[in-house]
């Protein structure tokens, strides 16, 4: 017998709230931090979640009557406490598969951090994590390259890749823009990146900015005779003009370019994704805007979430913080996101912030990259903190040497190689920085004068965003 | 003006990537790099090759990879016996990882004549 319609308002926990379910291996889970309005019970708070995120509506409509929503609809199936806070709680939430497009990170975000953000029963709500199931992460292409492919195409073995934006951020012009390039590169960094903000403004336009990075680049791998690149950024207002960007790279024989893909959007970027896949292009990703997102405690998307759907919309570098700089970022959660991008299985782990296991089955690792407001004297914490799968970026800590870019590329080339060399020999180089980097300085001019031009930067502010702990 | 009498200038040089910005490595310190591969349970291999091509990504090898149990005075005798056969070419050691299907480190133990 089919069921009748009864028209009005139901409670959203007779339907979405269900205790008792056991998750499918093929279910997407989510796990959300709510804080709702006071006076509401959790059930119902947590029903409605699962609801707005999925089939729900806040009236039962006749329509209902012509599918079987209990195929379709997300489940709210467990609630927590967050350790130290009364005002709110986790909430588990399980999706159908076949709720999402395949291979759509668009889609997956279009539903879990809709139009349920903006709920009037809640006063914050935070997503905290998200289960990709081993079957839709199949359906989705991920990194061009992956770690592996780009160390061999670069020749970069058993060490920390270094790299450097340029400075200043804005106003250099195409041909000065590129010598700052060719010192860096010279001086011994892999690479060098376009700032975010340099896109195709009126003082360099991206054609001249592409044309002299080019010869940059193959002179100093001709002077060196090591492998560089230069992220050359192809963000743009629309797709097609990121496409003509892309495939001017390309011409050029460059063998990285770069995208930011919060303002870029994942459209955008699983696009990229994929042509840089069919055209043997590595891809660097910026993290613009992220911070509107996942700064706030109890309100937005954790980074978490952000770098796994980078990792599934397809990126070879992600940018993740470097803990010890001028940037926000919890040591315990960067491990727990940096891991996320880079291995193939993580396991649940509170302490990192993780709250579910992650299969990522053959999907291919994602370089973490460290920058912001990090130099020499960083360098002993950063290989220790990021291992040899990361890129470590130092802006000013490259271009600030008083003996300009290339020494200061050698300086913290010599920081780094010391640093591998020491921690191979099984010394433990976080507490014996000083004298790792005093023996390598011995050596090196260059690193000596850096020592000792940043010796007293230091960036100590608490960090906003922790870890929930009791 | 006074810093221009202090200030050094930083000349290109070829470096060969990984440990390419260290002094020469002492035998010991080579000895501990190639201890380090070993326990990391990568896979000791040589390959050498003229220094006008080593921008190549192929450099020729130097008999097979050591697989199975490897005894660093074997590796160290190895890399010696290529850098007699050629002395005039790069020796590199490397480690063959098999669970990333790369290679967990790299680096040159002898430079030859340029």
């Amino acid at each position: 017998m089919s069921k009748t319609y009864d028209a009005g308002v139901k409670e959203y926990r007779d339907m979405y709230w269900t205790p008792d379910y056991v998750p499918l291996d093929t279910d997407l889970l989510a796990c959300f931090k709510v804080t709702g309005q006071p006076g509401v019970p959790r059930e119902e708070v947590a029903a409605a979640v699962a609801a707005e995120s999925s089939t729900g509506t806040w009236s039962t409509v006749w329509s209902e009557l012509l599918t079987d929503l209990e195929f379709y609809k997300g489940r709210a199936y467990r609630i927590e406490d967050v350790p130290g806070d009364k005002e709110s709680f986790y909430t588990f939430i399980a999706y159908p598969i076949d709720l999402f497009e395949e291979g759509s990170i668009v889609n997956v975000l279009t539903s879990l951090v809709g139009n349920v953000f903006g709920f009037k029963a809640l006063r914050h709500l935070r997503l905290e994590d998200i289960r990709f199931p081993i079957a839709y992460v199949k359906t989705c292409m991920g990194p061009p390259s992956g770690i592996q492919v780009e160390r061999d195409k670069l020749n970069k073995y058993g060490r920390p890749l270094l790299g450097c934006t340029i400075k200043p951020k804005l106003g250099l012009s195409a041909k000065n823009y590129g010598r700052a390039v060719y010192e860096c590169l010279r001086g011994g960094l892999d690479f060098t990146k376009d700032d975010e903000n340099v896109n195709s403004q009126p003082f360099m336009r991206w054609q001249n900015r592409f044309e002299f990075v080019a010869e940059a680049v193959a002179a100093s791998q001709q002077e060196t005779g090591e492998r560089k690149g230069h992220y050359l950024n192809v963000t743009a207002p629309d797709p097609e003009e990121m496409y003509a960007r892309a495939e001017f790279a390309k011409e050029l024989g460059q063998p990285i370019i770069m995208h930011d893909y919060i303002t870029g959007g994942f459209c955008a970027n699983t696009g990229l994704a994929k042509w840089c896949r069919k055209n043997g292009m590595l891809l660097h990703i910026h993290r613009a805007m992220h911070a509107v997102i996942d700064r706030h405690p109890k309100h937005g998307i954790h980074f978490r979430v952000l770098a796994k759907c980078l990792r599934l919309s397809g990126g070879d570098h992600l940018h993740t913080g470097t803990v010890v700089g001028k940037l926000e970022g919890d040591r315990g959660s960067t491990l727990g996101f940096v891991d996320l991008l880079r291995e193939s299985f993580i396991p649940e782990d509170r302490s990192r912030g993780i709250f579910f296991d992650q299969d990522w089955g053959s999907l291919p690792g994602v370089f973490a990259v460290a920058s912001g407001g990090i130099h020499v004297w960083h360098m002993p914490a950063l290989v220790t903190i990021f291992g040899d799968d990361s890129v470590l970026q130092f802006g000013g800590g490259t271009q600030g040497h008083p003996w300009g870019n290339a020494a200061g590329a050698a300086a913290n080339r010599v920081a780094l190689e010391a640093c591998v060399k020491a921690r191979n020999e099984g010394r433990e180089i976080e507490k014996e920085a000083r004298d790792v980097l005093s023996e390598a300085a011995r050596h090196s001019p260059e690193l000596a004068i850096a020592m000792e031009t940043w010796k007293e930067i230091k960036f100590e502010f608490e960090t906003v965003d922790k870890l929930d702990q009791g | 003006m006074p810093f221009q009498n202090t200030m050094g200038d930083y000349q290109t040089r070829q470096t060969l990537e990984t440990f390419g910005f260290l002094p020469a490595l002492t035998q010991e310190e080579i000895f501990d790099q190639i201890a380090y591969v070993i326990a990391q349970g990568w896979t000791p291999s040589i390959e050498h090759i003229h220094p006008s091509q080593a921008m190549n990504h192929y450099w020729p090898m130097w008999k097979l990879p050591f697989f199975g149990s490897v005894d660093l005075q074997q590796v160290v005798n190895e890399l010696e016996a290529c850098h007699r056969a050629y002395p005039d070419h790069h020796v590199r050691f490397t480690g063959y990882d098999n669970y990333t299907q790369s290679q967990g480190s790299a680096f040159v133990v002898f430079e030859g004549r340029r």
